[in-house]
């Protein structure tokens, strides 16, 4: 017989936080690979763009960046809201970021619109169109885990003790927010500041 | 304060049947679609992968009879590039990467002491998908439109220009669509072995086999994403017409080629390393000692993980790339060799100290380190620029490639397969037969696989159907095709031997080997609940004591008792909830309780709405793609409500 003690903690991630940590890492891994692709194209080009045609413009993505990364703020204001146990709070903040997230994709549909190549032109256009495009689909992503969260928030099913949801949504959340820094820089920035 | 009990009395029968009634399936054809339990699906990836590892040897074999003599024609060369690009595709899409995942699902749990894994819906979704996936490439083969570009695919040959039927599209799709099973898979495992270890197994107690699905699975979730996007962005050039692998609209054929390897060789390890902790389980049981040098193996098993993502261009030696990228991936191939090597002499060492009992699973090990030793030789020779230069595309490739995939990989399965499928099945495998059938393979490989090496030298190159008489190349030839054929009924032999075992073989004990991790420690088959009470972890060798002699599992006695939830979710009353205790990553404190999903159609529903999706891309039938596409919103949505992550 031997006896000793078992302290337990809840000092944890739970396991959902876990398997959200290890999507995104292969979720990086697709923006990595896809990013590394569109490099390789443009540091082995001639001409790039090629065809000579306009790269993407500062003006519209530049302010729409900042909203989107902006929208992170609202999320870590509900989770630190949640843990103080104020149901309002959680309800604002995450309403605030899904409706900053909705406007940022909305500048991207519009941007699609905008710009003045396809993407069968070149492979300029593929890259830009796949890359883009893969971002907006996270970030329309988010949003459906947004309004689910939400959803459930409304219904006060979250506790100071109880947030796990609240917490995979931010994780992800700030996430698809971290992508775009990468994608901005190398797709508008480093286009057009050259 | 607790105590461990060091021989915890068996809970009576009544108990055990109420908490088996609470586990047990639906019967019939509604449980066979809805079960979520690890050991059902696990043996289901076994059973299925063992299903294409049949239909990709046969193809194996048709090619060999094509190739036997010179000027032969058997196949038409369309059909022989179909085989080869089957064969390649299908042995490590659908064979060696999920066979592992059932050894890996059966086993991690019962490994690390718990009652399923984290996520038990995801892993019946893993199953379902990779069986969909293996579906949709097939019926490429119903159709009569089998993908024939080779298993790896290169661009042009594969762009629409070149190959301009659907038969590249089956590849394509198939790829993207078994890569989300094995990513599932391995987010499964990697939150399963960080959060499901039961109390004391600490990262240093863990067993080897654990710590290989560890690596296996980081490996992947870094690794398939680049395979998917190669895969993706050929289907994007093909379906809707984009430029990615154009050369003359900015795009590039040798970004497909990097896509692929920097997926392609840290596969060769993702499917290597799971193999090589089977090999360090059953080396240790069978030398009947501890393993020498637990912390090598493990650290060479880390290292190699990391090493294997710098190693790609070796793949691509001969396209033409700028020396000084050549001579740095020539240096990291190089390097690799060290942690294999480090883990071959502490297995040496293992049986050098050892009693080396040659039982059938430490036969097939023996025949690894044999066949993984020239296939390591010949890794590093290629690993050398010039020698490969002399080699490349030649049969010497083909020969080095055989023996580190089929080799090094398939004869730790078959090992594993003695050594496991008792556990699984309840029945004993003949070791007679066993011992046939290790032989004849031995034979068989090194008949087939050995002269290739020299065929590649003197000169004959891959992927042709046939050639000349004249060449020299004849009897070496005829002398593969009759060792593939030896080969073949070596395997044929053990598939016959796990059928008998079904029906007549001798029932197994718990523990048949008496090895020293906790699988052996519950009947066999294991009960639906794994662990009525799940085990306090004191050593690395929970069912060993200190000289080796067989030892009782200690359990918390008073577990029941505890003042958290996630203590008392260790006792029979946790079984008896179908719950099982998640503990903290590091020091392994019980920390929650994991509410085993209830059966559920979900996963399944999910599975085959993303099927749908991707049949619809293929026939390009824009209703069925946004049918599928319908079918598997509604199933997320369900299975996300459905799941209530928010409790205290």
């Amino acid at each position: 017989m031997t006896s000793f003690a078992v302290p337990t903690t809840k000092r944890s991630y739970s396991t959902a936080w876990w398997g959200m940590a290890a999507l995104i890492a292969t979720e990086s891994m697709v923006f990595t690979v896809l990013l590394g692709g569109y490099f390789f194209l443009r540091a082995s080009a001639l001409q790039w763009p090629p065809g000579g045609i306009a790269g993407p413009e500062l003006r519209l993505s530049l302010p729409f960046s900042f909203l989107l990364w902006g929208s992170s703020i609202p999320i870590f204001y509900a989770e630190a809201a949640i843990r103080r146990g104020s149901q309002r709070g959680l309800r604002i903040g995450l309403f605030v970021s899904a409706v900053m997230g909705a406007g940022f994709l909305a500048f991207t549909l519009e941007d699609f619109h905008d710009v003045t190549f396809g993407w069968r032109d070149n492979a300029y256009g593929s890259m830009f169109y796949v890359i883009v495009g893969l971002h907006a689909l996270h970030v329309f992503a988010g949003l459906g885990m947004n309004v689910l969260v939400e959803i459930k928030a409304w219904q006060g099913k979250f506790r100071a003790d109880c947030y796990t949801s609240v917490e995979v949504l931010s994780l992800y959340w700030h996430f698809v927010d971290a992508v775009w820094i990468f994608v901005f820089l190398s797709l508008f920035v480093s286009e057009t500041w050259r | 304060m607790a105590i461990i009990d060091q021989a915890p009395d068996a809970p009576d029968a009544a108990t055990l049947e109420r908490i088996e009634h609470r586990w047990l399936d639906a019967p019939g054809i509604p449980g066979f679609f809805t079960t979520v339990d690890h050991k059902r699906i696990g043996v289901r990836y076994i059973y299925t992968s063992f299903v294409f590892f049949f239909l990709a040897g046969l193809a194996a074999l048709v090619m060999r009879d094509q190739l036997a003599s010179s000027n032969n024609n058997v196949l038409a060369p369309e059909t022989y590039n179909a085989l080869f690009t089957l064969h390649g595709t299908t042995m490590i899409f659908l064979f060696n990467t999920p066979v592992l995942a059932g050894f890996g699902n059966y086993l991690v749990p019962l490994q690390i002491g718990s009652r399923d894994m984290a996520f038990p819906r995801l892993n019946a979704f893993s199953y379902w998908v990779f069986l969909f996936a293996g579906l949709l490439l097939y019926s490429s083969v119903v159709v009569g439109h089998p993908p024939d570009g080779g298993w790896f695919a290169y661009v042009p040959l594969t762009d629409k220009a070149y190959s301009p039927a659907i038969n590249i599209d089956f590849w394509g799709l198939a790829i993207i669509f078994v890569g989300i099973s094995t990513t599932a898979g391995a987010i499964n495992f990697i939150v399963t072995i960080f959060k499901m270890r039961a109390p004391g197994m600490t990262f240093n107690r863990m067993p080897v086999f654990v710590w290989s699905m560890l690596v296996f699975s980081f490996m992947v979730i870094f690794a398939v994403p680049a395979v998917t996007i190669a895969a993706a962005l050929l289907e994007f050039d093909r379906l809707f017409g984009t430029a990615f692998y154009t050369p003359g609209a900015g795009g590039s054929a040798l970004l497909y080629q990097h896509l692929f390897w920097f997926w392609g060789h840290p596969e060769v390890y993702i499917l290597f390393v799971p193999a090589t902790g089977m090999v360090s389980m059953m080396v240790a049981v069978f030398s009947r000692r501890v393993l020498a040098g637990y912390v090598w193996i493990v650290t060479s098993l880390v290292s190699v993980g990391f090493i294997s993502f710098g190693v790609w261009v070796h793949h691509m030696f001969a396209t033409g790339l700028p020396a000084l990228a050549l001579a740095f991936f020539a240096g990291v191939s190089l390097l690799i060799t060290i942690p294999s090597g480090v883990q071959f002499f502490a297995w040496i060492a293992t049986m050098w100290k050892g009693t080396v009992e040659l039982t059938v699973p430490m036969l097939f090990t023996v025949g690894f380190l044999l066949i993984f030793l020239l296939g390591g030789i010949t890794g590093v020779m290629v690993s050398i620029l010039p020698f490969d230069w002399a080699v490349t595309d030649s049969y010497f490739v083909v020969a080095h490639l055989h023996y580190v995939l089929n080799g090094a990989v398939v004869f730790p399965i078959f090992g594993a397969l003695y050594y496991w499928l008792p556990k699984m099945t309840g029945r004993m495998l003949s070791e007679r037969l066993g011992k046939v059938s290790f032989w004849v393979m031995f034979v068989g490989f090194n008949l087939t696989f050995f002269p290739m090496h020299i065929l590649g030298i003197i000169g004959m190159p891959r992927r042709v159907w046939t050639y000349s008489n004249g060449l020299g190349w004849d009897t070496l030839n005829l002398i593969v095709s009759l060792g593939s054929v030896l080969f073949g009924l070596g395997t044929g032999i053990t598939l016959l031997n796990w059928a008998i075992s079904l029906r007549r073989g001798r029932p197994a004990p718990a523990n048949p080997w008496d090895a020293d991790s906790l699988e052996w420690a519950v009947a066999s088959p294991p009960p639906e609940y794994n662990f009525a009470q799940i085990p306090v972890v004191s050593s690395r060798h929970p069912l060993w004591d200190d000289d080796g002699a067989p030892a009782a599992v200690p359990v918390l006695a008073d577990a029941a008792e505890g003042r958290d939830p996630s203590v008392r979710s260790l006792a029979l009353e946790g079984a008896a909830d179908k719950t099982t205790t998640i503990t903290s990553g590091r020091d392994t404190r019980p920390f929650e309780v994991l509410e085993i999903p209830e059966q559920t159609v979900v996963p399944f529903v999910l599975a085959l709405g993303l099927a749908a999706f991707f049949a619809g891309l293929l026939i390009e039938a824009t209703v069925v793609g946004v049918l599928g596409v319908a079918i598997a919103v509604a199933a997320l949505l369900r299975w996300v409500w459905r799941t209530d992550m928010d409790r205290a």
